[in-house]
């Protein structure tokens, strides 16, 4: 159905993460850093992004500050996948641009849900 | 968890594994004065992702104990809390624990050792000292914040029969890819929706911003639905836009908690974190997902798992290059497959030459992908050789040379612990304490060189510490007193050194934990032949010791002399042969007990008939007659009686235990190019087993 970016240091992670969203029939792109996902977002067409914010060389907020700089990425669902949960963390999130927020551990189910929702 | 996410577990146990050694590697070269931002980051973010993973998997132990870790970890990421020595040393605990841990998880069986319940007590103390400054947020405790975007602070409200909504985003609402079309059908999905567009707040033409939100909506919902829910659907925007969510039945609003939020100045204090929701309505509320199934239920199979490599493309890219010219060579052979005739011989040799030489370029290649570099092994030394030095008392600097030599994964995973014995033993026995050095003239400071290198089709591995030497006169005074060696014996420098990797020897007065109980070095000595390998010492007393480890390049392949018996080929693997000799029968003798030995120059070996070894019809009939192959292992000479020499070749090692039970005096077999079998002897194995070890050894010493 949809393209999604799954953008986290754990390989692990992404592979939960692309199990959960192609059991939906979504197709699963993955990168391990920001700068790996700003350059598959460049030259790929994503319809949503799920990220990560504790990695190395990008971090996800910063990521999705930056996605938003780009053309094709301003009004793109960016959902932000962390183990954080202050409310420090969250606004900064929302004021980088970020569509979503949810916290690990995730039901893949509400993986699922909370992505069906943003991609309309 | 409700689905099944075992088949990640393998990637997460590995990762977990690597984050760890990054994690130690990180917190030894820490400058505590000034420490390096990425390196506290790496270190932050390896407690992070296991503690993440854990949780997801539902391994509670290994997720708390990591949270408490992270919690620390974070304090001084952001500069809140400095890194001394003891914490430091907390840490590399932590990071022990986390293995023992992780490995636990990883083997399904439970944790025996309860060992890290007290490093988490400590932890936490360390924690409730305080860091300085403020602790404005902690990180979250795993099974906090469960499902979704949810942030529901309250009870429920009691369902009402509906709800009047005033939406009215503010302009860059839609940047932040927040869509209202999409929140009216969710709400719509919660009762009946009517929707009433205010476009009141639209601009000119010429002043309108193609990319803001100038409309506003009253909303009307109806149905049984709690206020949570409508906040929840607006939970993400509340900061954008104006929303006023009312009761339709009261006549009083309902001050939700997204009005709260708003009266409240935008930059929320450290107070208001610590009035966060607490977690356990938050979860009680939802769904809890929690932390899954108790660790036991989620374990994973036993390691037989095969392991993994990582190989870089350039190493596959040359593969597909090579596999490319073969499918060439192939198809150039295949011409000559209908119609032949002598002609085409030389062009026939030609196609096999090249095929000689594709075969071996792609072994090579091939070989060369399960090749890894020592320091994998080398790395874990640092910490070792500090920890054993306080522990003892001494001073050591370590140095690793050679650390890019590559060798067979397997070797590698395999020389390890021979290795860390070997080192432990150097510090315990080998370096003396720092007051002994300074009387004996020496630096304060010992120091331990590993260093790796290629030589011929081998890898050496040498570990030279500048201690005391081998003290020879406490060892042959041990070995006299342990009955390995008799009274009055003579026996060269070299020989009595040698005695420390006799089994049972050990010099040590007690039982020091950190050697062990004298079962150390004959179990080097034994892991490495294992290997194909050998290791030796030389000493010097009062400078130093070097131990030198000798492996072959890889296991699977070796140089072997195909030898005849009787109407049967063996293989010698060329690494033993001293070499070979026409038997004459005056130089052979036989000793007391039916042993044969065999003049070579000045000494005398003893001989092994193969034909009687192995019960076959020896076609050289007679004595006198036959070869003699002289084998080396151990430092002990052997001869092998043999009817004739045949080729020397590159053989392939297979397996023998896949199939039979436990052949003693072979180490596996191979098919020869006529498609016979051939069994590879087992030097070292057969010897040992014909000529227990110190017998040979009064044997070959006497000149």
């Amino acid at each position: 159905m949809a393209r999604i970016l799954a953008v986290d240091d754990s390989k692990s992670m992404r592979q939960m993460v692309a199990f959960a969203l192609q059991s939906d029939g979504h197709e699963v792109v993955t990168a391990e850093d920001g700068v790996d996902a700003l350059g598959v977002a460049r030259n790929e067409v994503i319809d949503a992004v799920v990220t990560d914010i504790n990695m190395p060389n990008m971090d996800g907020i910063t990521l999705v500050r930056q996605l938003r700089a780009l053309e094709n990425y301003r009004f793109v669902p960016l959902l932000i996948l962390t183990t954080e949960s202050g409310i420090e963390r969250k606004q900064q999130g929302r004021a980088a641009g970020a569509t979503g927020w949810i916290v690990k551990p995730f039901e893949p189910e509400q993986l699922r849900v909370t992505v069906r929702r943003v991609l309309g | 968890m409700s689905s099944d996410l075992s088949e990640f577990h393998v990637t997460f146990f590995e990762e977990s594994f690597e984050a760890l050694d990054a994690m130690e590697t990180e917190l030894l070269e820490l400058d505590l004065g000034e420490p390096d931002a990425e390196r506290v980051n790496t270190i932050f973010r390896g407690a992070h992702s296991i503690k993440g993973g854990a949780g997801m998997f539902g391994f509670e132990e290994l997720a708390s104990f990591t949270h408490v870790m992270e919690t620390l970890l974070d304090q001084v990421r952001d500069g809140k809390r400095s890194l001394d020595e003891e914490t430091r040393d907390l840490l590399l605990r932590s990071v022990d624990c986390l293995r023992a841990l992780t490995r636990a998880q990883q083997s399904g069986e439970g944790l025996t050792e309860t060992g890290f319940r007290d490093v988490q007590a400590e932890l936490n103390a360390v924690l409730e000292q305080g860091a300085e400054g403020e602790t404005a947020r902690s990180p979250n405790a795993p099974g906090e914040g469960s499902a979704g975007v949810a942030l529901g602070d309250e009870p429920p409200s009691p369902p009402l029969a509906g709800y009047h909504i005033r939406f009215a985003p503010y302009p860059g609402m839609l940047r932040s890819g927040n869509e209202p079309s999409r929140m009216f059908r969710e709400l719509a999905g919660l009762g009946e929706l009517t929707v009433t567009l205010d476009e009141r707040g639209l601009p000119d033409w010429d002043a309108l911003e193609p990319e803001d939100c100038y409309l506003a909506w009253d909303l009307r919902l109806e149905g049984e639905i709690s206020s949570a829910q409508v906040d929840e659907i607006f939970e993400w925007v509340e900061d954008e836009c104006e929303l006023v969510v009312e009761p339709l039945a009261s006549t009083e609003p309902v001050r939700t908690a997204t009005e709260e939020r708003h009266a409240r100045p935008p930059g929320t204090s450290s107070e208001a974190a610590g009035t966060d929701p607490t977690p356990a309505r938050r979860s009680a509320e939802r769904d809890p997902v929690g932390v899954g199934p108790k660790p036991g239920a989620g374990s994973t199979r036993r390691g037989a798992e095969p392991g993994s490599i990582r190989v870089g493309i350039d190493k596959v890219d040359a593969l597909i290059n090579l596999v490319g010219e073969l499918v060439i060579t192939q198809s150039m052979l295949s011409r000559f497959r209908g119609e032949f005739d002598a002609a085409q011989l030389a062009d026939l040799q030609e196609g096999l030459s090249h095929l000689e030489h594709n075969t071996r370029e792609l072994q090579e290649s091939i070989m060369q992908i399960r090749m890894l570099p020592i320091k994998f092994t080398f790395s874990r030394f640092p910490r070792l050789v500090r920890d054993l030095c306080a522990k003892l008392g001494k001073k050591v600097d370590l140095q690793l040379l050679g650390e890019r030599t590559e060798l067979d994964k397997t070797v590698l995973e395999k020389i390890g612990d021979p290795l860390v014995h070997i080192v432990r033993n150097s510090l315990d026995h080998g370096v003396e304490m720092p007051e002994a050095r300074r009387k004996a003239g020496k630096p304060e400071t010992g120091r331990i060189v590993l260093n790796a290198f290629h030589e011929g089709g081998n890898i050496v591995i040498q570990v030279t510490d500048d201690g005391a030497g081998v003290d020879t006169e406490r060892v042959l005074a041990k070995a006299i007193e342990q009955g390995i060696v008799e009274e009055g014996e003579r026996l060269s420098e070299e020989a009595i050194v040698d005695l420390i990797f006799h089994p049972g020897f050990s010099t040590a007065e007690s039982v020091s934990d950190v050697s062990g109980r004298g079962v150390g070095m004959d179990v080097v000595r034994r892991n490495i032949k294992e290997l194909g390998g050998s290791v030796e010492i030389r000493s010097q007393r009062g400078l130093g010791s070097t131990l030198t480890i000798r492996l072959p390049l890889t296991l699977a392949i070796l140089d072997g002399q195909l030898v005849r018996v009787g109407s049967e080929t063996y293989i010698v693997p060329l690494v033993s042969i001293v070499e070979s000799l026409q038997v004459q029968a005056a130089r052979m003798n036989q000793l007391a007990g039916s042993r044969e030995v065999y003049r070579v120059r000045a000494q005398h070996i003893p001989v092994i008939r193969l034909a009687e070894q192995f019960e076959i019809e020896a076609a050289g009939g007679s004595e006198g007659q036959g070869l003699l192959v002289v084998v080396e292992t151990d430092g002990v000479q052997v001869g092998l009686m043999v009817d004739d020499l045949l080729d020397q070749q590159q053989v392939v090692i297979k397996s023998l235990e896949a199939n039979f039970q436990q052949c003693d005096g072979f180490s596996g077999a191979t098919i020869l190019g006529d498609g016979t079998v051939a069994l590879i002897i087992d030097v070292p194995g057969l010897v040992e087993q014909r000529l227990p070890r110190s017998k040979a050894e009064r044997l070959t010493l006497v000149a």
